[in-house]
């Protein structure tokens, strides 16, 4: 059993540990409203450049298309680009990433394909490491960077493109968490590179115009597109941390509560033992005399 | 008579409005959209975007860069990767 004094001090160190469980559930919702104002705002570009993407994507199809959307015409390397949170303390948000990017990887491997890993966010270095020790390409490093904006977005993708071009991979995958609510956020993996076919929009029978042409235009746009999803990714990964945060804190602020509970408890029934063995000592010495 | 215009970068919505009439520098040229112009897609270069929102009135600049102009039945759309406020 264990003395008063422990006790108390064990109780006034859970204390602390939930006033910092708590602070960091508040900090988060907080940032996690903004997350989700950011991940708002930037649907309505991403929305209407699919629907450009879907017409003009239609009319220039077959030798001519560019190599983003068309591809390297193999599909044998295949690139998975992981979004990691850059900090813990966010429940097992990063282990369902990690999880979602080693069962696509597995698969693609099983099929005979080779894989590698850019990795984006820091926690998801370690774990995948552990696995796929070889396998592990190069990456961007978001931690020190605050806010984190369109700039960052179009860093990766330029990188992307770029490794696309010179022939390192032919195909790219992203892995990234959706934000559904502060309780779910589901990793997600979908194609980048080449730029999947979009659904044909509905065929609009007024000509349009285009200058330069379609293809110069399409050329301009697949990069444009990319960057747009990747912005997308880190807006939600943004989101998501701050969700899954969110509620992870919480839980740990009520597990401390709980805990404090049961400590009290012991350390007052100990008390009133170390009270009554007093008492008792006490009457027992009167008595005797 | 009026032609709506849409500003659209990927941090948020610029502009939504109806306006008398935009001046886009386009890739091969500044062009002018009023209501009902053709359909009609061009890239543009960095440049000032004129708004017009009356007739005669005088313009309104907003410096863009990177994007492409889309002109279609709902207005004129312009899609930015930047806009200096």
């Amino acid at each position: 059993m264990a003395s008063l004094k422990e006790l108390k001090d064990r109780i006034g160190s859970v204390k602390s540990t939930q006033k910092i469980t708590k602070a960091k559930q508040m900090v988060a919702a907080a940032k996690l409203r903004k997350a989700q104002a950011a991940a708002e705002a930037a649907r309505p570009y991403a929305e209407r450049l699919a629907t450009v993407m879907g017409s003009i994507a239609t009319k220039v199809s077959g030798d001519g298309a560019p190599r983003l959307l068309a591809g390297t015409g193999s599909d044998k390397r295949h690139l998975m680009v992981v979004v990691n949170t850059d900090k813990g303390l966010c429940g097992g948000l990063n282990s369902n990433i990690v999880k979602e990017a080693k069962t696509q990887a597995r698969k693609l491997i099983a099929e005979g394909k080779d894989v590698t890993f850019f990795l984006v966010g820091k926690k998801g270095r370690a774990p995948l490491k552990r696995e796929f020790a070889d396998a592990i390409g190069d990456g961007f490093d978001t931690s020190d960077v605050r806010n984190i904006g369109y700039a960052e977005a179009e860093a990766i993708a330029e990188k992307l493109v770029g490794m696309f071009e010179a022939g390192s991979f032919d195909v790219a995958h992203l892995v990234y968490p959706v934000f559904k609510s502060a309780l779910a956020q589901d990793p997600v993996t979908q194609q980048l590179i080449p730029v999947p076919a979009p659904e044909a929009a509905e065929a609009s029978d007024a000509v349009v115009e285009y200058e330069p042409d379609e293809e110069a235009i399409l050329t301009e746009l697949l990069p444009r597109y990319v960057k747009t999803q990747l912005f997308g990714a880190l807006l939600e990964r943004e989101a998501s941390e701050q969700g899954a945060s969110m509620t992870a804190m919480d839980n740990a602020t009520r597990n401390a509560g709980e805990l404090i509970d049961k400590l009290t408890i012991q350390y007052n029934r100990s008390r009133q033992a170390a009270i009554t063995t007093e008492l008792i000592e006490i009457i027992a010495g009167a008595e005797a005399l | 008579m009026a032609l709506h215009f849409e500003l659209v970068t990927p941090a948020k919505l610029v502009r939504s409005e109806e306006v008398h009439m935009v001046v886009v520098p386009g890739a091969e040229g500044e062009f002018g959209v009023l209501e009902g112009h053709a359909p009609f897609m061009s890239t543009i270069r960095d440049g000032a975007v004129q708004v017009y929102k009356t007739a005669g009135g005088e313009p309104e600049s907003i410096e863009v860069r990177g994007g492409f102009a889309e002109v279609g039945d709902k207005g004129l759309t312009v899609l930015a990767e930047h806009v200096e406020d």
